[in-house]
């Protein structure tokens, strides 16, 4: 297939996006991520029946958190497909990628470079 | 268990704004099975808190701990060692566990990151609902199990009033009325001759009419 997606995208791999965290993405941002999206497989046809019907709420509670606290909440978005669409992988990390350049850097990034 | 909920982050935010060394501080036992307090909470809003005041340009050191519970002595002695380097502790333990902690560390103020709500149980992840109000006077054993007290908007001990329609209460309803549950459940015991019996009046001194109130049990006391 060789595909390509833009290179900034650091892919963390876990076993189903079920085991994703709310403090997992909160940490990125605290840790200077620009933005957070997690692919879960398509909703209804997960092997753990609810792992990513959990992710989705997770990622909704984390984009409420940084909303409240500045950051803002559209850096962190979910996205499903299915295990053999490459196509839309890659689709999905030029458009959350776009998305995110336009919004520009993390504010506490920023903060902390004016600090410095 | 006690059912709390975590205040609004932006109250949180008001209490501990002046602080530049914070300690969050949870608790293992109710407020981690209502998952408003527990060690995964502290950790969720001291990143939250991080973010809001790195985002701000201000300067806080943000710690965290969770203790088996803020209700004992023996667990809250673990941290004195180390309390004294905070300008404030935030504690996500219930209203009991932040006046414990405010009795016995006086010069450092012990503020609220929950707001406590109620005894409860767990209907099902993420729905708790009210089931005892600690009125100091059981009474279940006459009523089914199921109290009046905690269950029944006004608190009726003879009978639904007359706000009781199809099984709900007139406050609400989404309300399930308390004495309807109470007949259908001595009904089903065999036991509805018990609903004809008059209660007596009931003695609220046993509750917080009587002031704060205190167990003592002399055969424990060292």
């Amino acid at each position: 297939m060789r595909l390509q997606y833009p290179e900034n995208i650091r892919i963390v791999s876990i076993p189903c996006t079920g085991k994703v965290d709310l403090i997992h993405i909160l940490r990125a941002f605290e840790k200077g991520a620009d933005g957070v999206y997690v692919v879960g497989c398509l909703e209804g046809e997960c092997r753990y029946i609810r792992g990513n019907l959990r992710a989705r709420k997770r990622v909704e509670k984390a984009q409420a958190i940084l909303e409240s606290v500045g950051i803002g909440g559209e850096r962190v978005q979910m996205y499903n497909l299915s295990s053999s669409e490459g196509p839309k992988f890659a689709e999905f990390a030029t458009e959350m990628t776009e998305k995110i350049k336009g919004l520009g850097p993390n504010p506490i990034k920023l903060n902390k470079k004016k600090a410095a | 268990m006690i059912v709390a909920k975590q205040k609004p982050i932006e109250e949180i935010i008001e209490e501990v704004k002046d602080s530049k060394k914070l300690l969050i501080l949870g608790c293992n036992e109710c407020v981690t099975v209502c998952e408003a307090g527990g060690k995964k909470e502290v950790a969720v809003l001291a990143s939250a808190l991080r973010m809001y005041f790195m985002n701000k340009g201000q300067e806080i050191t943000i710690d965290e701990h969770t203790l088996e519970r803020q209700c004992d002595h023996e667990y809250l002695e673990e941290i004195r060692g180390n309390i004294d380097q905070y300008d404030a502790v935030l504690s996500l333990a219930c209203g009991v566990g932040v006046q414990f902690m405010a009795e016995k560390y006086f010069n450092i103020p012990i503020l609220p990151g929950v707001d406590t709500c109620f005894m409860g149980a767990t209907e099902e992840r993420g729905v708790w609902s009210e089931r005892c109000q600690g009125c100091g006077k059981c009474v279940l054993a006459k009523t089914g199990g199921i109290c009046p007290v905690s269950r029944c908007a006004k608190r009726l001990f003879n009978g639904p009033c007359g706000g009781s329609t199809k099984g709900h209460c007139e406050i609400n309803k989404d309300v399930v009325c308390g004495w309807q549950l109470i007949i259908d459940r001595l009904k089903e015991l065999g036991k509805l001759d018990d609903y004809e019996t008059l209660a007596p009046i009931k003695d609220w001194s046993t509750e917080r009419a009587g002031g704060p109130r205190k167990v003592v049990r002399e055969d424990l006391q060292a």
